[in-house]
């Protein structure tokens, strides 16, 4: 049977009553809101569901949205069932006194590097996870660079003024 | 199998393995990363690798640059084959614009992504050969990489990092310079491929040292989010330009290869192999069949207009002040656009709030994904091997840390 | 054909024989004879690969045995960017070389951060290590890169004997706190 997106909408609907607060589909995809609670749930679900079979998890991204007050992070995971030829995704939005979700490396061991990336991101606590710790960046940063307040630029940089970029907070270079 | 016998006398081992540190700088790694492995005399029990070393805050960057100043960044991906990278970019915003290219920007398109993902295959053959100690045909392949960088530079004037293409289309006609360059090249090429070829594909010391070097499964590689030749060695025919075609390629005639299951070295090594032939045959179609028109849609809030016109009437002058200094309307919206890269799903998500630079830009880049792998692949193997199953899988530091 | 003479050493030149000093003939073995260490981190690092190839040969200049340990090389050619977390490793691979030993730094990512001045870039190796030439370019040319290869070869060419030894030396090393 081949699937759209209204129909699993439905399917998931009917597995998983109330558990979907918001859907829409932007550019043609299916995106989905859930809670955390229920996300690795889900996420089991529409893998081993013999319909739908997304059994490919393409990417999992982390989102800060800082004038959301009680769902300032965010995770979207993308996924991809090939049988069905179909891609969708589903967002989660927590607080970000409380940054925790369950790891989702039960489901697909992709996640573990994915997810320590966004916890390297934007400090997202994934519980569970086997081995959560910075991947990109130096392991002694004490922020969360990609959240909203941090600027880009390294703040402690000598040789660049930001007074010509037209940006503010680094004034004035020092000669060697 | 050999190995799972050979581990069960280690299990109270772990005081007499050897740490031995690959990296971050050596000759064999292609790139800025590091493994420590722990290692039983020549054969390896376990690798941890760390990678970072050469992270450039890519999607910090692209949330504080204007949409057309993103392209240069996505070129510093995937740098072998960075044209891809930059059409995948172009054509997530033109999705997000709701913007359709006429058939000949497409073709264009079509052509320069396969140029370049025969550079890019070009680069990780030789490079496995080099590992293997076949030092020939890297140097006989850099020369055939080089024609390749002349077409480039007759397209956008640069050679590695290209920023091809502008949103909305290609910059500028293909010049009658790039026609007689390509037909030399696909005159002269495949003969020179084939003998590149034959040094290696039924080598007797080739096909020893990589049959079983690295193998993995294709359920374990589907579980792990392999995308691309790594994926097809295993034998799933996923292909991002068949399964949702993008930029015309559903007119074209082309297989996919698959490797024989096993999904090792070897199989690696071939499948790049056959694409490279199905990439010749693409842009043969492409050629034969370029359609009239014009190599630019209609949008004037993004692609610049001609000079002639900015000199000579308002509102072209005021399209291109706009579209310099950034200042056209972007639609809200979120959009995941995925293309066919040199090393699979090369994915651009893009949450756009109206203003001058993105929300949120998240690259789903495959040499990160699949690299996880990596330790998975190589236990129980001797060293040697893990160094090629390093290089056939293709990874480029740019794309592993962003 | 373009065939170019090499200039001979300023001395007296009779048959068979040349006259000169011991700087000056040890300056030209040297300066023919650099064994590179390439520290190819990204992109430059491929033009640097087309670079060794055929068409552009950089093994014309002396240089065909690339070293890959730094206690065997002359040369750290530093070609692309450095990250922050990379900087340690740099400046390690650079105490570990022997003197005399030169630095080049290929591409704009190396020389000053290139495009990304952000807060995982290190903005230029320059920070960590003395550097003799910066080849800008995103990535160079590799006519560029040959370019520097041959500022670098004319600098060990009429480096002076003393030149390690001296304060001004000393005191460039004590800046960057090796040695």
């Amino acid at each position: 049977m081949q699937l759209d997106n209204a129909t699993l909408l439905a399917a998931i609907e009917r597995r998983f009553p109330g558990a979907i607060l918001a859907h829409s589909e932007p550019h043609g995809m299916l995106t989905l809101e859930t809670t955390r609670e229920q996300i690795i749930d889900l996420l089991q679900f529409v893998k081993d569901d013999p319909e739908i079979e997304a059994i490919f998890l393409t990417s999992l991204c982390g989102m800060h949205y800082p004038d959301h007050a009680g769902k300032e992070l965010g995770v979207v995971y993308h996924l991809h069932s090939f049988v069905q030829n179909l891609r969708f995704r589903i967002k989660i939005f927590f607080p970000v006194d409380d940054p925790h979700v369950p790891t989702a490396t039960t489901v697909w061991p992709t996640a573990n590097w994915m997810e320590r990336q966004e916890y390297d991101f934007f400090g997202i606590i994934f519980t569970g996870h086997p081995d959560l710790r910075r991947i990109l960046n130096v392991d002694d940063l004490d922020v969360f660079p990609m959240r909203k307040e941090y600027r880009l630029e390294d703040g402690t940089r000598t040789d660049k003024d930001d007074r010509f970029f037209g940006r503010k907070g680094h004034e004035g270079r020092e000669f060697d | 199998m050999q190995v799972q016998s050979y581990f069960s006398s280690l299990d109270n081992l772990d005081g007499e393995l050897s740490t031995l540190n690959l990296g971050p700088t050596h000759p064999a790694t292609h790139g800025v990363f590091q493994n420590v492995l722990k290692m039983d005399g020549e054969r390896i029990h376990s690798a941890e690798p760390t990678i970072g070393y050469i992270h450039r805050a890519f999607e910090k960057l692209a949330e504080h640059r204007p949409y057309n100043q993103i392209t240069p960044i996505t070129d510093r991906l995937n740098y072998c084959s960075s044209p891809i990278n930059n059409m995948g970019w172009h054509m997530t915003v033109e999705k997000l614009i709701g913007c359709e290219l006429p058939k000949r920007a497409q073709y264009m398109r079509v052509i320069i992504m396969e140029l370049s993902r025969i550079a890019d295959h070009l680069v990780c053959n030789s490079v496995i050969g080099v590992d293997t100690g076949a030092l020939t045909g890297f140097t006989y392949m850099f020369q055939e990489r080089e024609l390749i960088y002349e077409m480039f530079e007759e397209v956008c004037g640069s050679r590695l990092t290209t920023n091809i293409g502008r949103i909305g289309g290609m910059e500028r006609d293909f010049t009658p310079a790039f026609h007689a360059k390509l037909k030399a090249f696909m005159q002269g090429f495949p003969a020179r491929f084939e003998e590149f070829n034959n040094l290696l594909e039924r080598n007797r010391i080739f096909m020893d040292r990589c049959i079983g070097a690295g193998p993995i499964s294709a359920e374990r590689a589907l579980a792990y989010g392999f995308t691309g030749p790594n994926l097809r060695a295993t034998g799933v025919d996923y292909d991002v330009r068949v399964m949702t075609p993008y930029s015309s390629y559903e007119d074209f005639d082309f297989i996919i290869p698959v490797g024989s299951g096993q999904g090792d070295t070897y199989d690696r090594f071939m499948v790049r192999q056959e694409e490279i032939r199905q990439s010749l045959r693409i842009i043969d179609q492409a050629c034969k069949n370029m359609p009239e028109g014009n190599y630019h849609a209609d949008v004037p809030d993004f692609y610049l207009p001609s000079k002639p016109d900015v000199y000579t009437k308002m509102e072209a002058l005021i399209y291109h002040f706009k579209v310099v200094m950034s200042e056209t309307p972007i639609p809200v919206g979120e959009v995941y656009h995925c293309v066919e890269g040199g090393n699979g799903e090369l994915g651009f998500y893009l949450i756009s709030d109206g203003g001058r630079h993105p929300y949120r830009l998240h690259f789903r880049r495959p040499c990160f994904i699949y690299y996880q792998a990596f330790p998975e692949m190589i236990k129980g193997a001797m060293l040697s091997d893990a160094i090629l199953a390093m290089s056939s899988m293709n990874v480029i530091a740019g794309e592993l840390d962003a | 054909m373009g065939v170019s003479k090499a200039e001979v050493l300023e001395g007296y030149i009779g048959e068979g024989y040349q006259l000169t000093t011991v700087e000056k003939a040890l300056g030209l073995a040297r300066s023919n004879s650099i064994w590179p260490l390439p520290f190819a981190t990204s992109c430059c690092g491929i033009e640097f690969m087309a670079t060794m190839a055929s068409t552009y040969d950089l093994a014309r200049f002396g240089m065909e045995r690339l070293s890959f340990s730094p206690r065997q090389a002359d040369l750290l050619m530093v070609m692309g960017t450095i990250a922050k977390k990379m900087g340690p490793v740099l400046k390690q691979v650079y105490t570990q070389m022997a003197e005399p030993k030169w630095v080049i730094a290929v591409g704009a990512c190396a020389s000053s951060g290139g495009i990304f001045d952000t807060y995982s870039v290190l903005q230029g190796i320059d920070k960590v290590i003395p550097v003799d030439v910066y080849v800008p370019g995103c990535p160079p040319r590799p006519e560029q890169i040959i370019d520097g290869v041959m500022k670098i070869q004319e600098l060990v060419q009429n480096e002076t004997f003393r030149r390690r030894h001296s304060p001004e030396y000393q005191h460039l090393l004590e800046k960057y706190q090796i040695g």
